[in-house]
């Protein structure tokens, strides 16, 4: 994934948002993920998995994508 | 943030954490092999296949079943009868009275189909070790009620570290890990990122934990609080001399709930029923009503229905708890993706703690600076400036 135009330069402050919209979306999904199982099976089970697999996801784009 | 507040946050995430990191690895670390458990049963070959009979459909009477077990253990009482879902297999727990402590008691497995004796789960072994390790450190209740103090401090140093992720990622992008600097400011950036992905995981799996220790006195509180409003009528009367038929009791209760399956029956005089009755637990047939048991009580003397009401709610908090807290209600995958979190877990605690051993010598201050700079500024280079 390359840079998105609206990353801020290195010296700039981000904002509250900026700096936990992509752990709010992260939390939001695993809870997702966390619920949707315990309601039922099949396609609830796979939306469980697309949810608690969105973080693991994420931690392994960061770890090749945002080496510095 | 103000750097007075950031450094409460960063006393709080520093001393919430130090008293827990022991603890939570060995939670973690046991945990790990504890979410295969079935999975590690079957490959080593404990696996029992029931023999095929005549008629596959035919039920022998549960009272045969009691009978046939009770038999083997002289002067003992039943305790518990449940059932399996996946196999017509009744398990049946004795003990010596009718109150006996779970160390006491005996569980045997017979066919539900002929009422002979089938191999009972073994609860020793390896895994038995790591899940008394984890439950209660082989310290009983003074133990589980320990590690569940320790989960809540895990979970404050949770959202203390959220708290103090904000300074730190000010001038940074979300997951930048910083490779090729130190070795102190690669792993600070390893444990901002796995700590504050798995955050919600980790909330859920640790708290769920803190309440599944607390599962005697929830349950005491519901016999004290709702089972016994629910018998008013029987208060004072004791454990019936001889017991009426469990088979008849089950039958009653499921007439009352059709549709409903058992999932276990409590006998007269333990902890999950009243003195005077058996209380039969039924389950629903949806993924989220089976966790959610519905008790009925049979008198147990006459065999009488004598009533039946949902849980409440804290106890339905206790029994949603524990799928949430072992990740065993969405098939493999998510198994695979619990141990997967639990790993981050273990990444997060560890290098918690070689951040926090190396650079020891240094003030608050110098690491408030340094959490400030987003790692730029090592301990040592901000306490020369101070």
């Amino acid at each position: 994934m390359s840079q998105p135009h609206t990353a801020a330069k290195p010296s700039t402050i981000r904002t509250p948002w900026q700096i936990f919209k992509v752990p709010a979306a992260l939390a939001a999904l695993s809870l997702l993920g966390l619920v949707s199982a315990l309601t039922g099976d099949g396609l609830r089970d796979a939306l469980s998995w697309a949810g608690l697999a969105a973080p693991v996801v994420v931690t392994l784009w960061a770890l090749k994508a945002r080496r510095r | 943030m103000r750097r007075s507040t950031i450094r409460i946050w960063y006393l709080t995430h520093k001393w919430t954490s130090i008293l827990c990191t022991a603890f939570l690895l060995m939670l973690c670390i046991t945990g790990l092999p504890l979410i295969f458990e079935h999975e590690i049963e079957d490959l080593t070959g404990d696996a029992y296949v029931m023999p095929l009979v005549a008629d596959e459909g035919q039920r022998t009477s549960l009272d045969t079943v009691l009978a046939n077990a009770l038999a083997s253990r002289s002067r003992e009482v039943g305790l518990f009868m449940s059932f399996d879902e996946d196999r017509p297999v009744v398990n049946v727990t004795s003990g010596p009275a009718p109150d006996a402590p779970g160390g006491q008691m005996t569980l045997m497995s017979l066919d539900w189909r002929t009422g002979d004796f089938v191999p009972a789960p073994h609860e020793g072994g390896v895994m038995g070790f790591l899940l008394q390790l984890h439950t209660d450190m082989f310290l009983g209740l003074p133990g589980m009620l320990f590690l569940g103090a320790m989960g809540f401090l895990f979970f404050t140093a949770i959202v203390s570290g959220v708290v103090i992720y904000a300074p730190f990622m000010r001038k940074l992008d979300f997951g930048t890990v910083r490779v090729g600097r130190s070795k102190r400011l690669k792993w600070l950036d390893y444990h901002n990122l796995m700590g504050v992905v798995s955050l919600m995981w980790a909330s859920v799996v640790g708290l769920t934990g803190v309440i599944n220790t607390l599962s005697d006195q929830i349950t005491t509180l519901w016999q004290h609080d709702q089972l016994a409003e629910m018998t008013r009528e029987y208060e004072g009367m004791g454990i019936p001399a001889q017991l009426s038929s469990i088979q008849a009791a089950i039958d009653t209760a499921k007439a009352a709930a059709p549709g409903m399956r058992v999932q276990f029956v409590a006998f007269p005089g333990g902890t999950f029923s009243t003195q005077h009755h058996y209380a039969v637990f039924l389950q629903g047939n949806t993924a989220l009503t089976k966790k959610l048991l519905t008790p009925a009580l049979i008198d147990a003397e006459t065999g009488a229905f004598t009533a039946m009401r949902s849980m409440p709610w804290y106890m339905q908090a206790l029994l949603l708890s524990q799928p949430l807290h072992f990740g065993d209600y969405g098939g493999l995958p998510m198994k695979i993706l619990w141990a997967v979190l639990d790993i981050f877990t273990i990444v997060v605690l560890v290098s918690g703690l070689y951040l926090w051993l190396g650079k020891r010598g240094t003030s608050v201050d110098a690491r408030v600076r340094e959490l400030e700079s987003g790692g730029r500024k090592s301990p040592e280079v901000a306490e020369a400036q101070t």
